[in-house]
């Protein structure tokens, strides 16, 4: 609820939907006839048009990245820190494009979305999209713009996925590439959350095999566990017990199994916010798509060779405390991108706060984001 | 603004070649490497304010602690791999001298001389550890903690059947002069070593 909006902010934007009328064939063997994509841009693109930069987002993200919808926004875009005039992602200098990914639910064509062939939502008959097949839909719209090469391709978490997705299948449309508490593919552990987030929807009794919608319901408390599960995976130990400890809710035990502690409390709370703003089937979508993306698999299982025809500079930033993508995720893209002879710098911060360490100013990380991004902003001119 | 041991070191480096700086403060090396002999590489940091110098410079800068190995290269894949004034705060320096002709084919490793005249001198005369403007620390709180001489460091290549490709003995201006080169361990103030695997 902005009084007054930042002057750091880029203000009040408004999202666009771009209709594309083009047949995306799809990992899966099905294609997509035509499809929309949510998107929302902040500063001028230049004259030049090499000043754009792609912000994708990670699971449970949106187009929404950066300033506010109304007045009434209780909070900004979710990457609002970082990209406004003079934040590292400088609006002055940048033209930025924030989209929501296909098999989404904020507006792309995704399970929520009207099946032209059934004339009803597509819910669970939506085909299960993958990182390349994000890829491609982002490179339409790149043609779309005008876009013909990204200054820069951002974002953190599971967008690091994206980020290499573009290096390996179009080296040729990004000068740099960002990858912020990533990883090059999902470990088992990794892959074992997303199962157990999979299995709560699910198994909830209002999930109707995907067909909720059909049934006016939502299997809400399979998105709200999936969701529990996700956000003890995003903190350190350290942030959850300094955040809350085994501070109760009440004074004294009462003895059964209600909320006791503060921790119960958040969890729960966070997971009724998420159930009650996402869909479930995406949720499955987006879980699978980045359980398969695996570049090196096609390369004998090197990522060095997997990368060996990307073109662009690569940055890279790790969190001391993150274990969901720990540091030695991305140390094996360093490594392999230092063996195929790439341009790469990395950053290792010492930060408490676990994987959402990414979306918090820690002065280190934003410095370090910044001085890069002002390089790419000079090769911009 | 160019150190004077880096002119030296330049020389050692071939054109286009592929070099590895540990240690590589604010990347300035690295930086002039690559602008005046299209030598390309990465360097090694942990200092959080040489690392942004780093990246404004456009050097690509890996933070990595040298402490830990460098178990992540692979035999050979460098030319040179480059260490300036850096080995006499590590904490195992023979393994770090080994891992460096390990990754690399060859090795510059630069560093201050302890059997120079003034610390032999302050030591005997005051009996205390030298404290200079060039090494300014206490002995209970610096990063140097394996101080060596020249003699020491030749002893140590000849134990581990190292080649010495060349040497080169200076004073604290990065200046080679007379007395150095007859008597480099008495009065040398800084070493420039270029080694190779025996």
């Amino acid at each position: 609820m902005p009084e007054v909006i930042p002057a750091d902010s880029v203000g009040l934007v408004e999202p666009k939907a771009i209709r594309f009328d083009q047949s995306l064939p799809l990992n899966c063997g099905e294609q997509l006839d035509s499809f929309q994509l949510m998107i929302e841009t902040y500063g001028e693109l230049n004259p030049a048009r090499s000043n754009a930069v792609l912000i994708c987002h990670a699971l449970s993200g949106h187009h929404h990245a950066a300033g506010y919808h109304s007045m009434e926004d209780r909070k900004p875009g979710w990457w609002d820190n970082c990209i406004g005039p003079g934040k590292p992602i400088d609006t002055r200098r940048f033209f930025v494009v924030a989209l929501n990914n296909l098999g989404g639910c904020h507006g792309s064509t995704g399970p929520t979305s009207h099946n032209p062939k059934t004339g009803k939502a597509y819910g669970p008959d939506f085909p299960v999209v993958t990182v390349a097949d994000w890829v491609s839909s982002q490179a339409m719209l790149a043609d779309y713009l005008g876009i013909e090469q990204w200054a820069a391709v951002v974002g953190g978490s599971l967008v690091g996925m994206q980020t290499l997705q573009w290096s390996i299948a179009y080296p040729e449309r990004l000068r740099h590439a960002i990858i912020i508490a990533s990883a090059a593919r999902l470990s088992a552990q990794n892959i074992a959350f997303n199962e157990v987030a999979r299995q709560a929807i699910m198994s909830d009794d209002q999930f109707f095999g995907g067909r909720y919608l059909e049934e006016n319901s939502i299997p809400r408390k399979g998105l709200g566990l999936a969701r529990m599960v996700g956000h003890i995976t995003y903190l350190s130990d350290d942030a959850m017990g300094s955040k809350f400890g085994r501070e109760l809710k009440n004074e004294g035990f009462s003895y059964d199994f209600n909320v006791e502690f503060q921790i119960e409390s958040y969890l729960r709370y966070q997971g009724e916010s998420f159930s009650g703003s996402f869909d479930a089937n995406t949720y499955l979508l987006m879980t699978r798509a980045l359980d398969y993306f695996d570049p090196a698999s096609e390369y004998e299982n090197s990522l060095s060779n997997a990368l060996s025809r990307s073109t662009a500079k690569f940055f890279l930033a790790s969190f001391s405390t993150d274990w969901r993508f720990s540091p030695e995720r991305s140390r094996e893209i360093v490594d392999a991108l230092m063996d195929a002879g790439k341009d790469v710098t990395y950053l290792e911060v010492d930060a408490p706060q676990g994987h959402d360490a990414f979306l918090i100013d820690i002065p280190r990380y934003m410095r370090g984001l910044a001085a890069y991004m002002n390089r790419v902003a000079q090769e911009c001119l | 603004m160019s150190r004077g041991d880096f002119e030296i070191i330049r020389d050692w480096v071939s054109p286009g070649s592929r070099v590895l700086d540990l240690a590589c403060g604010d990347g300035q090396l690295l930086h002039e490497l690559h602008k005046e002999k299209q030598v390309s590489g990465y360097g090694l940091e942990i200092n959080s304010q040489n690392i942004e110098a780093c990246i404004e410079k456009g050097v690509n800068v890996i933070e990595q602690n040298l402490d830990r190995g460098l178990g992540n290269f692979k035999r050979g894949s460098f030319d040179t791999v480059i260490m300036t004034q850096a080995l006499q705060v590590m904490h195992f320096p023979h393994l770090v001298l080994e891992e460096m002709l390990r990754v690399g084919r060859q090795c510059i490793v630069t560093f201050p001389n302890f059997g120079h005249w003034r610390c032999r001198l302050y030591l005997s005369a005051y009996g205390r550890m030298p404290v200079s403007k060039f090494m300014p620390y206490t002995w209970y709180d610096t990063p140097n903690i394996h101080f060596c001489t020249f003699r020491d460091f030749e002893s140590l290549c000849r134990e581990k059947n190292y080649r010495v490709l060349s040497r080169m003995v200076v004073d604290q201006s990065y200046k080679s002069g007379l007395a150095g080169r007859v008597w480099p361990n008495l009065m040398g103030e800084v070493a420039i070593y270029h080694l190779t695997a025996g």
